[in-house]
């Protein structure tokens, strides 16, 4: 195929037209970014904390791999192994995974996609930003000093008695960051429920809305648990006020019941708003309403209630009741249920669209494929007697990478070269795209799915050193490390290209509908010259193809 | 152990062929509906790919019978093989009645072991095919994990409670035996061998291995007259200079406790009654008792709960002299006194 | 549905809106529904935030009842119970300094503010001699802690709870007086009357909440005892 002259597709406005008013040319100032109550200049502020954090955790994530190509390490200390992977697991999940969606492209769409101004509560949202990076601030002062090692999970009583490492301050980090979290998590729900455009009913919200919604009741109801539980570890270090300690009388397992009831509707957390993206990519590319728009909807509600049900699966060999983990293994396998309508529903959208292969939809197809596998092997998981031997292996690593790197990643960047020509007003290179797109599904899963493999063989996970036998599976990963690395390292250099240099877009370059698509590409300061009033559906391609062209200005290039 | 590349664990256990079929089974669904979704794409990719840069997609056609179908299918499916997953999961967690009781106690970073009858290792463990082995574990410091690839077995060593693991192992060799929760800086170094053994060469290595120790309940006895518990819980002699409960046949049963409520006299009473006796005293003694916290080992804790539980002429060892009578034990942990367990238990 | 459409520049040049409307609402009534929204959804946060520490707290009373019940008579049930009377008082004035808006009584709402803050402050005074108390009695969790009733390791526990919980407990009293000094300030100024008040609304939401949530820690630390077998 020639991508060249596909490229050219693109409409471009001629070259002498004044630049519109938007919100990027609303002041150049810093001061005019870093005080700016725009919900779109914070999405992009939180762009470049977001992008900075995943970098580094991915420089961990490096390091863990190198280390584990020989099978005795011997490259890095096993002291320094392990901070290695706490901090990439802590910088991934807090600092990443969760802010990700929600923070960059949920700050950015949310208000455009209900027809509103902005948000609810624009100085909460700035605030949320600068208390996300001062969360950040507390555990990279701990990194500088010598990090953490006990592994993003916390627990007790390695982490209050026995860790030598700034297990409070990482902790306060995290605690902080809670608070951006919830902030976001706050903003969101009120701003659905009480800014809505004129006419844009709850069942015309398009799903990243609901998605959105669902996390964020999650966020709301779950971040203050993991908040509380964080100060009860930093007040057992600090002060020995005895909870967890066993020696002072508490009981370890009750931090893993308080970790886990947050810490696994965190993991909807991550994955809810990634569906959401692949909801409105799989529309947009494939010019169709979503199969079974209310059913996805409901999906995404029924998965954030039913994920607050679920967490003593995490502990199926800690001693608890083998009655308590019956229980929660049926209520594990019922949460499967959504997201496998989900997947189905994708699919079933397909069918009769006009389905186009633009860098965004590979992402998201990308997503479908590796969302099945990851959804499926935590059904696994989550069958008890399977479970038992496979807990705490590399099975788990390959299973939630395969739903947090092979979903939410995936479905991240889908969205973001989705909506970069909204963010930015400019095009990237589609050539480049799609090849990154293909370097990190191949890189992906020759990273992950040897893991699979090496978890049932037993290796188990956050070991430094390991038996001789399991080496050539490491080395795979490895390699494929470095090649999902290379795919993520392509869209830095692109999109960094293509914010200075790159060509000016349409306003609605994928001819997709929407409210964000039916505003100027970046929309002006708030995102609408006029209010919109909604009559129809988030996703009505078929009746109305009128859509398409939205500025008396660009129907005359077109 | 072979040392090519593998694909497949070792299945040297009671239960590893039920998982391994679990797993295959699980496998081939996956597969399927991998397959079927992404074939189902591709498919669609192919066949309704945009023509021209106009084209939309047809009106969707609500079709409620693919929803129901696609959501009930799942449903049974998962429901099906949460009922397998939970039979394998009890079959892995509930000993069986002949299981012989071993003891483990896993500290930063080494496992230790003790058999029966009394011998001890340090990260290797040493059992004996076709008997069923009930592991006790014990933590002297952080969460730790016992793992047995090739049994298809995991167990949490949870500090300040006692956990149990049993398998079986059913194919001679030596095996992976790994920590899996992980417990700081030489967590992967925590790992060491199980080797499993027929029953002759088990006992020609138990007489053979210098065991100058002695079995759980008798230094259990030893302990429990050093530290004079048995000043006022007299198993013996006369009842009426007792100042506290007599310890014989009490292992299972039923103590009703001063503030009205019961309790089953089991490990975890008998461990919470010697580090905190305050706790659950028994009704119509007095609360005299002084705390053992931070004067018993791990292991000490061990032998003295494995002494007291012979006193029930229960299981772990040879019972405690003349002790023997109290047979009513509570379910589950019944059992029968194995020939390689037997061994008076000095009382001196 | 007609198209109503407003022009968000325009919003802002128009001169007859009310000074307190921010921008990106339409009008003061979605304005107050968001506010007040917002803050119950950041009270529900608060529920999930102290949720956990009564988790942990109903888990070990049940445990180790004994222990509680003994440790739970050290403390001081009259101070307590004069703080539940100072704090369920402090209410009382709060919703009148709303009222005291409600019908354009600018000097009385101050005056019940700063009877609510000096209210909060008493609160706080007794609090600190309890505190004091506890640490003379040896009382806190510690190596310097001595306790001769049954089952001491227990009651450390208790003590833990007891201490993290009122002292979180006590951090949102002085945040709640840190934001009515704020909001007496702004009335005096004369920012509040019956049009707009939302601000004092939610400042009562968020004060009347930290009361329940001592009305609930009064009786499951201090009463615990009282009906000891």
């Amino acid at each position: 195929m020639d991508y060249t002259t596909e490229a050219t597709t693109f409409k471009s406005p001629p070259v002498t037209a004044p630049e519109r008013p938007n919100y990027l040319n609303a002041g150049y100032t810093l001061r005019s970014w870093l005080l700016t109550l725009d919900h779109k200049r914070i999405a992009i502020l939180y762009l470049i904390s977001v992008s900075i954090f995943f970098a580094l955790g991915s420089l961990f994530a490096m390091m863990v791999r190198l280390e584990l190509l020989t099978p005795s390490g011997d490259l890095l200390q096993p002291d320094t192994y392990n901070r290695m992977f706490t901090m990439h697991g802590i910088i991934m999940v807090f600092f990443f995974l969760i802010p990700a969606i929600p923070a960059v492209l949920g700050n950015f769409l949310l208000p455009i996609m209900i027809g509103a101004k902005d948000l609810a509560f624009p100085k909460l949202n700035l605030a949320s930003w600068y208390v996300y990076n001062l969360g950040g601030a507390f555990t990279l002062w701990a990194l500088i000093h010598g990090g953490v090692d006990t592994g993003w999970t916390f627990y007790t009583p390695f982490s209050t008695t026995y860790s030598n490492t700034h297990v409070i301050a990482v902790a306060l980090g995290v605690f902080i960051n809670g608070f951006s979290t919830i902030f976001t998590g706050l903003n969101f729900i009120v701003t659905v429920h009480r800014m809505r455009a004129p006419g844009m009913t709850w069942f015309r919200l398009p799903l990243f809305i609901w998605s959105m919604y669902a996390t964020s009741l999650i966020i709301v109801l779950g971040t203050p648990v993991i908040a509380i539980t964080l100060l009860l570890v930093a007040a057992e270090r600090l002060l020995h006020l005895g909870i967890f300690d066993p020696k002072l009388g508490g009981d370890p397992v009750l931090f893993q019941h308080l970790f886990w009831f947050y810490s696994h509707p965190a993991v909807y957390i991550m994955i809810l708003p990634a569906m959401g993206v692949i909801s409105e990519l799989v529309a947009a590319f494939s010019r169709k309403r979503i199969f079974g728009y209310r059913i996805v909807a409901f999906a995404s509600i029924a998965i954030a209630v039913l994920g607050f049900l679920v967490w003593g699966h995490h502990m199926f060999v800690s001693g608890q009741s083998i009655y308590a983990a019956t229980v929660f293994s049926v209520l594990s396998m019922l949460v499967a249920i959504p997201s496998a309508v989900k997947v189905f529903n994708w699919t079933a959208t397909l069918y009769e669209g006009s389905v186009s292969y633009e860098t965004p939809m590979l992402y998201a197809l990308g997503f479908i494929g590796l969302f099945t596998i990851g959804g499926l092997t935590g059904v696994m998981v989550a069958t008890l007697g399977f479970d038992v031997h496979v807990h705490d292996t590399y099975f788990i690593v390959a299973h939630f990478h395969y739903v947090m790197v092979g979903g939410t990643i995936m479905a991240y960047l889908g969205g973001l070269h989705y909506w970069w020509p909204k963010m930015t007003g400019r095009l990237y290179n589609s050539f480049l795209s799609r090849i990154s797109a293909m370097l990190v599904f191949v890189g992906f899963n020759l990273t992950f799915f040897p893991q699979f493999i090496l978890g049932y063989l037993g290796m188990p996970r956050r070991y430094w050193a390991y038996p001789p036998e399991f080496q050539v599976l490491n080395v795979l990963s490895s390699a494929g490390a470095s090649v999902l690395g290379l795919g993520f390292i392509l869209p830095l250099c692109y999109f960094g290209y293509s914010l200075f240099k790159g060509r000016r877009s349409i306003d609605n370059p994928w001819g997709a509908v929407g409210l964000e698509w039916d505003t100027t590409s970046p929309p002006p300061t708030f995102n609408f010259d006029v209010i919109p009033v909604v009559t129809h559906g988030p996703y009505e391609y078929n009746p109305e193809q009128v859509h398409r062209v939205t500025h008396p200005e660009e129907a005359a290039v077109v | 152990m072979s040392k090519s590349l593998p694909f497949f664990p070792d299945a040297a256990s009671s239960v590893a062929r039920e998982v391994d079929l679990l797993f295959l089974s699980w496998a081939v669904i996956s597969v399927f509906f991998t397959l079927l979704i992404a074939g189902a794409i591709i498919y669609f990719m192919v066949k309704f790919r945009r023509r021209h840069e106009d084209q939309v997609g047809e009106p969707e056609r609500a079709a409620l019978a693919l929803e129901i179908a696609w959501s009930a299918i799942p449903l049974l499916i998962c429901l099906a093989m949460f009922g397998w997953g939970t039979r394998v999961f009890f079959s892995m967690y509930r000993p069986p009645a002949d299981a012989v009781e071993y003891w483990s106690v896993g500290k930063q970073w080494m496992w230790k072991f003790q058999h029966p009858e009394g011998q001890r290792e340090i990260n290797n463990l040493h059992v004996p095919v076709g008997q069923s082995i009930k592991l006790n574990l014990q933590s002297e410091d952080v969460i730790h994990s016992f793992y047995v690839p090739a049994f298809r077995v995991k167990q949490d060593a949870v500090p300040g409670r006692q956990t149990t693991v049993w398998f079986r192992a059913t194919k001679p060799g030596v095996y992976h035996m790994f920590c899996t929760e992980y417990c700081g800086a030489e967590h992967s170094q925590m790992i060491g061998s199980v080797i499993v053994m027929e029953q002759g060469d088990y006992e020609s290595w138990l007489a053979a291995g210098g065991n100058t120790a002695q079995p759980m309940t008798a230094s259990g006895a030893d302990l429990f007259q050093s530290l004079a518990c048995s000043t006022c819980h007299r198993v013996q002699g006369d009842q009426r200079l007792a100042q506290a409960p007599n310890l014989v046949g009490i292992f299972g049963r039923q103590q009703k406790l001063s503030d009205g409520r019961t309790v089953i006299a089991d490990e975890s009473y008998i461990r919470e009654s010697i580090l905190n006796p305050q706790a659950k005293i028994v009704a119509g003694w007095q609360p005299l008792m002084p705390t053992f916290q931070g004067q018993v080992t791990e292991e000490q804790l061990s032998q003295l709960i494995a002494y007291v539980k012979s006193l029930s002429g229960d299981g772990g060892g040879a019972a405690g002299g003349g002790s023997n009578q109290a047979g009513d034990t509570a379910g589950g942990q019944t059992d029968a006194q194995t020939p390689q367990t037997a061994g008076p238990a000095s009382e001196s | 549905m007609s198209s109503v459409a407003a022009d968000p520049h325009a919003v802002h040049a128009h001169a007859q809106h009310h000074p307190s409307l921010a921008h990106q609402f339409d009008n003061l009534d979605q304005q107050r529904e968001s506010s007040t929204l917002g803050m119950w959804i950041f009270l529900v946060t608060e529920i999930m935030f102290f949720g956990g520490l009564f988790t942990a707290y109903v888990i070990y009373r049940s445990q180790f009842s004994a222990a509680f019940q003994a440790a739970s008579h050290h403390l001081n049930v009259i101070m307590g119970g004069a703080n539940t009377a100072v704090l369920i008082l402090s209410s009382l004035t709060m919703a009148m300094a709303i009222w005291a808006a409600q019908v354009n009584r600018r000097k009385l709402i101050v005056v019940f503010l700063i009877l609510t803050m000096l209210l909060g402050a008493t609160f706080l005074g007794v609090k600190y001699f309890e505190y004091k108390e506890k640490f003379t009695h040896h009382l806190v969790p510690g190596p310097n802690f001595e306790f001769d009733g049954p089952d001491p390791q227990h009651a450390q526990i208790f003590f833990s709870l007891y201490f993290i919980m009122t002292g979180l407990h006590a951090l949102h009293m002085i945040i709640g007086i840190g934001v009515l000094t704020w909001l007496a300030v702004l009335s005096w100024k004369g920012r509040f009357n019956s049009e707009y008040h939302n601000p004092l609304e939610c400042a009562g939401l968020y004060w009347h909440f930290v009361d329940i949530v001592w009305i609930f820690l009064f009786p499951l630390l201090y009463l615990l005892g009282a009906h000891a077998h």
